[in-house]
């Protein structure tokens, strides 16, 4: 493929390094490709379940509802599941691309930053304190752990990057480290506490599954603020590419960058992992089948990631509930079982794009 | 441009004897002499915690053959089994991480990245699900002999999915590593809709597993990490010329004349095994493979995780952790989670230490 010989234009110089018209016809056709999949799964996620409707139900319910279980269950159940989908798949994605990029090292998701083990640790001690029957009614304490965890992470990096910002390397083993032991409390807590050991297993699966409809509405602005913040990176990401110093000469911020993309790594993932428990798995493969797409520019990797993530996402969740009728499987084991032979089988093929 | 002095390591002379030739390093020596000073005192340390408390003086003369009768039975029967699987297990996983961190030239890839430890949990999980609550719990028989032996499988055969998968006319580091990742995710989870599919008190017990222990473990669990270690060290230790080539790019290293497939493939196989022996024997131990290699490297002041003093640093990190796992908490915590809790602020302040550390992979 074309795309995979070009080498990276540096984002510094978009103008004067623009692809040719045919290239960038091909990545519109991507985009609406990509877009018209996200779609097609979220109609799914709708008409799909326990109690299957039909379009033309799902078209009734959503214009002129009258009150129809069909309509309650599309407005009250279905739509909010779809949104949630939709969010925290685009989260994901982004921010495993963001973390691959930030990292250059192909096995960053993006919980390296220790943020979905910050959440994991909240939230678990949240239930030891305050005894709640379920997670997520405490949505709030998971953002704050895994904002704080990141920051550490982030603060660390610093420290062992010196004055130029965190390098790949620290910020990988910072975040390895601060990650191993956050879950390490984690497990003594469960260990210790068998009630804390019955939800956490269930979070620690990950799944789309019975969310307050107030979920999507929560974590919403999270995940805007940082897809915004995650599109903006995308330049200064592929500078860095090139290392820090090129990036440095071409007239980059380096420490800018590095931290306008951890700011967005951790709003997206702290966001989904917060509304859906442990599902890194997304945002570890889905940035390499992107990758395939795009090649190495992060103007088109970003954007990929996210409609593929969501769209991943959603498929797996209606998968869950086909395969699993009239009970649903959650949609992490689903990722996990079709997701993970698919990503061998495509690396198998291909010649990898190498960070 | 002017060339920076040369480095004291290149101006130092190598002993060389016949076709071979060693480059002495004082600080890996400084540092592997005080690691097994460090790791003796830990031992005697770790040997005096239990029931009958026990003086310094009396372990080391119940060790070395004397003592009353019953001193003896304490510490050579009950004790130093426990202490000798967890310094072998620390050591093998050291070693295994080394290799394993060198061939994916990637600091993150450790023996878990093979699919040992979740093709080992994985399977254990199973058993205890399925074994669990209608057989009345794997205790006995089950849990001595079954749960060591169906672990060991299970690593292999994960170890053996990853390397069939990855190999496609020759091995390539990088796709090794992401066929590794796609495994690793199906194994894990699976794992852990077991533990949401089974009962709540098997998914405890089968936690405590999945967290790596060293409670009960006698000369049965020594045998044969002591006979892999035996085995494969010496092995590996010559294969460490090429590990060290290896950093400087696939091509390169075959232009040094070494057949890299062959060379790669079976320090591989070293590393699978250490692993998955080490996971039969205590379960898997979490972040020793990846924490020693990167604290021996750094301590060690060389670029490449160095195999001896990664097998000292995982003993020792494996051993303080076993201490303070019986002593700090008023129950005995699983050794899996202290070495992290111990490991990783002990990684991070040499990470803040050494930030001349030159990023970019």
């Amino acid at each position: 493929m074309t795309t995979r010989t070009r080498a990276t234009s540096p984002g510094a110089l978009p103008a004067a390094a623009a692809p040719p018209r045919r290239r960038r016809t091909r990545g519109f056709l991507i985009l609406g490709a990509l877009a018209a999949a996200v779609l097609l799964a979220a109609v799914l996620s709708v008409m799909v379940g326990a109690r299957p409707v039909p379009p033309a139900g799902v078209w009734q319910a959503l214009w002129s509802p009258s009150g129809t279980d069909a309509d309650v269950i599309v407005r009250e159940l279905r739509l909010p599941r779809t949104a949630l989908g939709l969010l925290a798949g685009l989260a994901l994605g982004l921010a495993g691309a963001l973390m691959q990029g930030h990292t250059r090292n192909p096995l960053a998701d993006p919980g390296l930053l220790g943020v979905t083990q910050g959440a994991a640790f909240a939230m678990v001690l949240s239930i030891v304190v305050f005894r709640l029957g379920s997670v997520y009614g405490y949505i709030w304490f998971g953002l704050a752990g895994a904002l704080i965890a990141s920051a550490a992470v982030f603060a660390l990096g610093l420290a062992g990057g010196g004055r130029a910002g965190p390098t790949p390397v620290t910020l990988a083993l910072a975040g390895a480290a601060v990650s191993a032991f956050l879950h390490a409390l984690t497990s003594t807590v469960v260990l210790l506490d068998k009630q804390a050991m019955d939800v956490f297993r269930f979070w620690q699966l990950g799944s789309l599954a019975g969310r307050d409809a107030a979920v999507a509405g929560q974590v919403l602005p999270f995940v805007a603020a940082g897809t915004l913040l995650a599109l903006a990176n995308a330049p200064g990401l592929n500078a860095l590419a090139l290392g820090e110093d090129v990036a440095r000469s071409l007239g980059r911020n380096v420490a800018l960058t590095r931290f306008t993309g951890i700011a967005a790594i951790t709003l997206l993932t702290g966001a989904a992992v917060a509304a859906c428990g442990s599902l890194a798995f997304v945002g570890l493969i889905v940035p390499h089948l992107a990758r395939a797409l795009s090649g190495p520019d992060h103007r088109r990797l970003l954007p990929y990631s996210g409609l593929i993530g969501a769209a991943l996402l959603l498929a797996a969740d209606v998968t869950g509930r086909v395969v699993a009728h009239p009970g649903e499987l959650e949609a992490g084991v689903v990722l996990a079982l079709l997701g993970a032979p698919f990503f061998v089988a495509l690396i198998r093929r291909t010649r990898s794009v190498h960070l | 441009m002017t060339h920076p002095p040369l480095s004291p390591a290149v101006r130092r002379r190598a002993l060389r004897a016949g076709g071979l030739s060693v480059l002495p390093r004082p600080r890996a020596i400084a540092v592997t002499v005080i690691g097994l000073a460090l790791l003796l005192l830990l031992t005697g340390l770790h040997l005096r915690l239990g029931d009958i408390p026990m003086s310094l003086a009396e372990v080391t003369r119940a060790v070395l053959g004397g003592g009353t009768g019953g001193e003896r039975l304490v510490i050579t029967e009950l004790r130093l089994p426990r202490a000798l699987t967890g310094i072998l297990v620390g050591a093998a996983l050291g070693v295994s991480g080394a290799i394993t961190q060198a061939i994916a030239r990637n600091p993150l890839a450790g023996p878990d990245i093979l699919g040992v430890t979740s093709g080992a949990g994985l399977a254990v999980v199973a058993l205890t699900v399925a074994g669990g609550a209608a057989h009345g719990g794997p205790g006995g028989t089950l849990a001595a002999v079954g749960i060591p032996l169906i672990a060991l499988a299970g690593g292999l055969a994960g170890a053996l999915l990853v390397y069939g998968l990855a190999w496609r006319r020759g091995l390539d580091g990088y796709r090794l590593v992401l066929v590794g990742v796609g495994v690793v995710a199906v194994f894990t989870n699976l794992k852990f809709w077991l533990l949401t599919a089974g009962d709540v008190n098997d998914a405890t017990r089968a936690m405590v597993w999945i967290s790596g222990s060293l409670n009960a473990r006698g000369y049965e669990h020594v045998v044969p990490v002591a006979a892999a270690l035996a085995v494969i060290l010496p092995v590996t230790l010559t294969g460490g010329r090429v590990l060290g080539a290896l950093r400087l790019g696939d091509d390169t290293v075959r232009g040094l004349g070494v057949r890299l497939d062959l060379a790669r493939g079976s320090l591989l196989l070293c590393a699978v095994l250490l692993a998955s022996v080490a996971t039969a024997a205590a379960g898997p131990i979490a972040f020793v493979a990846l924490a020693a290699p990167q604290i021996a490297l750094r301590l060690a002041g060389v670029a490449q995780p160095p195999l001896v003093v990664s097998a000292i640093t995982g003993a020792v990190l494996t051993t303080a952790a076993d201490l303070a796992a019986r002593t700090a908490a008023p129950v005995e915590l699983p050794v899996g989670i202290v070495t992290a809790v111990l490991g990783a602020p002990y990684l991070i302040y040499l990470l803040i230490r050494t930030r001349r550390t030159r990023g970019g992979t």
